[in-house]
Formats: C-alpha cells, sequence, structure tokens
C-alpha cells in the first residue's frame, strides 16, 4: 500500500516569490519522516506539494519534480484530484465539517466520491474510526456532529476522515500543535500504529516530537531573512538529534537559535 | 460598564510592573464618559420615535381591520370607497405570488453569481462583476421600473401584466443576495475546503456538499430579508401592475392587486371606509415584511458558521 517519494529539485513559488529552493529528498515508505525548522522556512510549504495541495493558493505553483513510485505528480496528465486522493493530508487545526454527524464525516471521502453502498461505508467508518484509536470513544454516538468532540477527538477525527480513503502516503501539518499533551500522546501513539500502512510526512515545532515518532528528520532553514527556505540537512533522527554534519542543525537542535 | 473593567486592567497591570500611585479615576474622563453616554442613549431614542410612532399608529388604525375574518378571506370586488365591508385577501395573495415569482427568478442568479465572485472569481471579470452589483444597489427602485417598462412595453410590445412587476422587482433583489450570500460563503473557513481537496473531491463537489450546506441557513436568511424589502417597493407596482380590486392570479395576463398599489388606490379616497383599508393594508405589509424577518433571524440561529 504505502509509497516511496522522491522529492528532486523542487522550487515552490507564491506568485513571484520564491519560497523554497532546490529541495531533494527521498521518503521511504512505511516510515515517519518529520520535518522540523524556524517558523516561515517552508517546511509546510514543502508538505503541502506532496499532494499538490500548495496550487490551491492563488498564484502557487512549483518548478522540480515530486515522484510517488516514480509517477511525476506534477506531471501534465496528471489530476491534482487524483493525487489528493492517493496522498492524505492532516491539517493544523482539527477542522471536521460542521454539518455532518462523526460516522459523515468519516464517510465523507467516499460518499463526495461517490459511494453509496450503505454496509461497506459502515464497514469503512468502523474500520478507520479503529484505526485512529477513536472507535471506544464514538461508537454509541456516531450520529452525532463532529464538532461535538475534544479537541484531540476531533483531530483523531479528522485522521480517520483522511485513512477512510486508504491513502498511500499520509502528510501531517503540525498534527499535535492545537492540543494538550494527552492529546498529543494519543496521536503519536497512533502515528506510530499507522505507519506499518502508510507512509507518513509530518510537519512539527516540537523537536521532542521529532525524535519520539519519526525516522528520518529533514532540517528547514531560510539562507537569510527575505531569502527563500532550504533543505539544510536530512538524515536518520538519530544522527541529526545525536552528530548532525551541519552546523545550523545542531545550533537549531540544542537550541541556540530559532 | 466598559470604563470600570478597563481600569480594572489597568490597575492589575499596574500590580506586576509596580508603577506610582495610579491616582484613580480622574473626573474629566467621567464626565466625558457620561456626556458620551447621554448622547448615545439620546440618539437611539431619537431613532426609535417614529418606528414606535410608525407601529403605534398602524396598529390603532388598522388593528380592527384584521380582526375580521372577511379581511383575510375576502377581495374588495365590487366595494366602492364609500361602502364598508370586502377583504384584503386578493391583494394578499398578489404580494405574496408576486414575492415568491421575484425570489425564484433571483435566487439562482444571485446565488450562483456569489459562488462564482467567492469561489471563482479572479482577475479583471470578477472586479467587473463584483463592480456591477455595486451599481444594480445603488439603482433606484423607480429607474429598475422605467427600465423594465421600456423594455417589456416600449421595445417589446407587451402589455404590462404582473410578470413585468416581477422582472422590476428581480433586478432590485438580486444585488442583495449577491451581496448576503457572499458574506456568507466568506464566512466558511478555509480549511473546511482544503480538508475537502485533501480527501480527492473535485471543487466543484467540495463547493456543493460542503461550502453550501455550512453556509444554508445564512444564504436563506439574507434571502428571506431581501424578500422582505421587495415585497414592499412601490414604485415598480405602480409604474408596471396597474391595481385591481378582484381576486387574481394569473401573472401574464390582466392585472393583479398588491397590498402597496391597494393603500396607493384608496388614499386617495377621503372616505372613511377608504381610509380604515388603507391602515389595514400597511399593518398588513408591515405584518408580513416582520414575519420573513422573524423567520429569516430564527433561521439563522442554526448557522455553522459565525
Amino acid at each position: 500500500m504505502a509509497k516511496r517519494i522522491d522529492v528532486k529539485d523542487l522550487d515552490i513559488f507564491y506568485g513571484d516569490f520564491k519560497a523554497v529552493e532546490g529541495v531533494s529528498m527521498t521518503v521511504e515508505p512505511r516510515s515517519v519522516t518529520a520535518f522540523i525548522g524556524p517558523s516561515g522556512c517552508g517546511k509546510s510549504t514543502v508538505l503541502r506539494t506532496l499532494n499538490r495541495m500548495h496550487e490551491v493558493i492563488p498564484g502557487g505553483r512549483v518548478d522540480g519534480k515530486v515522484l510517488l513510485d516514480d509517477q511525476d505528480l506534477y506531471a501534465r496528465t496528471m489530476d491534482p484530484v487524483d493525487v489528493r486522493r492517493t496522498v492524505g493530508m492532516v491539517f493544523q487545526r482539527p477542522n471536521p465539517f460542521p454539518t455532518m454527524s462523526i460516522k459523515d464525516n468519516v464517510a465523507a471521502g467516499l460518499k463526495l466520491n461517490g459511494v453509496k453502498n450503505k454496509k461497506r461505508l459502515d464497514e469503512v467508518v468502523e474500520k478507520s474510526l479503529k484505526g485512529a484509536n477513536l472507535w471506544n470513544e464514538v461508537k454509541d454516538r456516531l450520529d452525532k456532529p463532529g464538532a461535538g468532540l475534544s479537541g484531540g477527538q476531533q483531530q483523531r477525527l479528522c485522521i480517520a476522515r483522511a485513512i477512510a480513503v486508504e491513502p498511500q502516503v499520509l502528510l501531517m501539518d503540525e498534527p499535535c500543535s492545537a492540543l494538550d499533551p494527552i492529546s498529543t500522546l494519543a496521536i503519536e501513539d497512533l502515528i506510530n500504529e499507522l505507519k506499518s500502512q502508510f507512509t507518513i510526512v509530518i510537519v512539527t515545532h516540537n523537536m521532542q516530537q521529532a525524535a519520539r515518532v519519526s525516522d528520518q528528520t529533514a532540517f528547514f532553514n531560510l539562507k537569510a531573512t527575505g531569502q527563500p527556505g532550504r533543505l539544510v540537512e536530512v538524515g536518520d533522527t538519530q544522527k541529526i538529534f545525536s552528530n548532525p554534519d551541519e552546523q545550523a542543525t545542531e545550533d537549531y537542535i540544542s537550541g541556540r537559535f530559532g | 460598564m466598559s470604563t470600570v473593567t478597563h481600569v480594572g486592567e489597568e490597575s492589575t497591570r499596574a500590580k506586576a510592573v509596580t508603577l506610582p500611585d495610579m491616582g484613580g479615576k480622574s473626573s474629566g474622563r467621567a464626565i466625558k464618559d457620561q456626556a458620551a453616554r447621554i448622547v448615545m442613549w439620546s440618539a437611539f431614542v431619537i431613532a426609535c420615535v417614529p418606528l414606535v410612532w410608525i407601529l403605534v399608529s398602524t396598529l390603532l388604525k388598522g388593528g380592527h381591520m384584521l380582526a375580521s375574518v372577511d379581511w383575510w378571506t375576502l377581495s374588495q370586488n365590487g366595494i366602492t370607497a364609500r361602502r364598508e365591508g370586502g377583504g384584503a385577501a386578493h391583494a394578499i395573495q398578489g404580494t405574496l405570488i408576486q414575492g415568491a415569482v421575484t425570489a425564484l427568478m433571483s435566487v439562482p442568479i444571485g446565488v450562483l453569481t456569489a459562488i462564482y465572485l467567492v469561489e471563482y472569481g479572479r482577475g479583471r471579470f470578477a472586479k467587473a462583476v463584483s463592480f456591477m452589483v455595486d451599481i444594480l444597489t445603488g439603482v433606484p427602485s423607480i429607474v429598475a421600473a422605467l427600465f423594465i417598462y421600456a423594455l417589456w412595453v416600449t421595445t417589446f410590445g407587451f402589455q404590462r401584466v404582473p410578470f413585468a412587476v416581477t422582472l422590476a422587482l428581480v433586478l432590485l433583489m438580486i444585488p442583495t443576495i449577491v451581496r448576503s450570500t457572499e458574506e456568507m460563503l466568506k464566512l466558511v473557513p478555509n480549511e473546511l475546503r482544503e480538508a475537502s481537496y485533501a480527501l480527492g473531491v473535485p471543487k466543484w463537489k467540495t463547493i456543493v456538499s460542503i461550502v453550501l450546506p455550512t453556509a444554508f441557513s445564512g444564504i436563506v436568511t439574507g434571502v428571506l430579508l431581501g424578500l422582505a424589502r421587495v415585497m414592499g417597493e412601490t414604485a415598480p407596482l405602480i409604474i408596471l401592475g396597474p391595481y385591481t380590486k378582484s381576486m387574481a392570479s394569473n401573472l401574464f395576463d390582466g392585472l393583479m392587486g398588491t397590498l402597496p398599489t391597494m393603500i396607493n388606490q384608496d388614499r386617495t379616497e377621503a372616505l372613511q371606509p377608504a381610509v380604515d383599508r388603507v391602515w389595514g393594508a400597511a399593518l398588513t405589509l408591515i405584518l408580513i415584511v416582520f414575519v420573513l424577518n422573524l423567520l429569516g433571524r430564527f433561521l439563522g440561529r442554526f448557522s455553522k458558521v459565525s
């Protein structure tokens, strides 16, 4: 199920402004890769190019290649809607659909893409909620609105919604930044379980979190103020946190700047 | 009230920084506060005077008309200004029919325009459309009526029929629907659209299944408020829809009485039965608009966005 991602010489623009420059890296299937770096260095922007969500922003465009098992996501013939079905995404703030029940939220991706079979939908809802460690908490109130859950539950609902469409890759944009430590722990445990099925890329501001959940860490930074962001270093999480190659990485990790 | 909390905030901050002697509330500021309060309240009271006055006098002078069953069930067919009796059913029915048909035409155009402006509109064309809507908002109702007259009667050579009235009302209703729907769509958080895109849902489906349901009650509220406004419009009725005393429901033939034209007709008579009917019709119109407003606000409470 899970696929490998190759990023080659990726430049990312907002209109005429070059936000990120020259990113090249590989993400192995069934692994967790963490993006760390100071605010505004482009890590979320890079993440959003991996499922073509960057171009949703007016003026957003990219140069370079993103390959998913050797398939170019930015090929002329590639439909961004198909890309997003393959590469799912969880956002910074939990965003369940306010008009829908818990069940409908989870089934939304399938329903809106035309799946009508009730039995199949029910199965997917149960499987996805179990996959997101939320089933036991909500199984008695599946028809209640999703917005009535706590923040941490809402975020797990959003994860259930994302995995219900059975993507190959799961992108997470600071999924715990709006949550308390206990909910954060629940999500981190979940990431550890999910990586047996999915390729996961997570953006985080919390370095302990990066160290706890990821196999590989990528450190992003701005060249200088007003300059585009770039990938400084990428490698095994253990190596990045104990013995990085770049001085900038070590300074950031040890808290000397950023 | 606001002054009190303000002072409270300052003093807590002062504790942290240990500023010297805060001195308490200065008398100058207290006087200014009092003066501003008096000005505000008197402005509010002055604004309320005409409203209360209108309500009370229409209630006193027209209330007894609405109390009879005839008022709601009979027309003015065969009844002269000199005679009492009959009802306003023909006018109520006319106003409701014309309002409904106007809404039926304006809502699709207005809502689709708003969707274009919020979800798709980029660049020069969208700016032009938005500018046109602004201009349309400012068009006086009599100008809209004359435009339709020039088109319908002068150019095409058709008769003045109730349908022409609704066309003029559509011109007046579209901009209010576009603007209110636009506001509601803008309130739908972008995160919901992105969540839907990230599930591999195409843009049009996202708008139909996520954005519109989220904004639905707000859009309905806007439509009802726009409808309430349009139902009281008189200029298009006077120019395009002459009054008749009998029941009528054909939009494309003959005349159709409405509440504004009933008022306009009977106000020229100095006789008491006609005067009573003027007040009665005015109160009925206020009542219909009021009910629509209430319904709009009530539905607005179910809004999923805020």
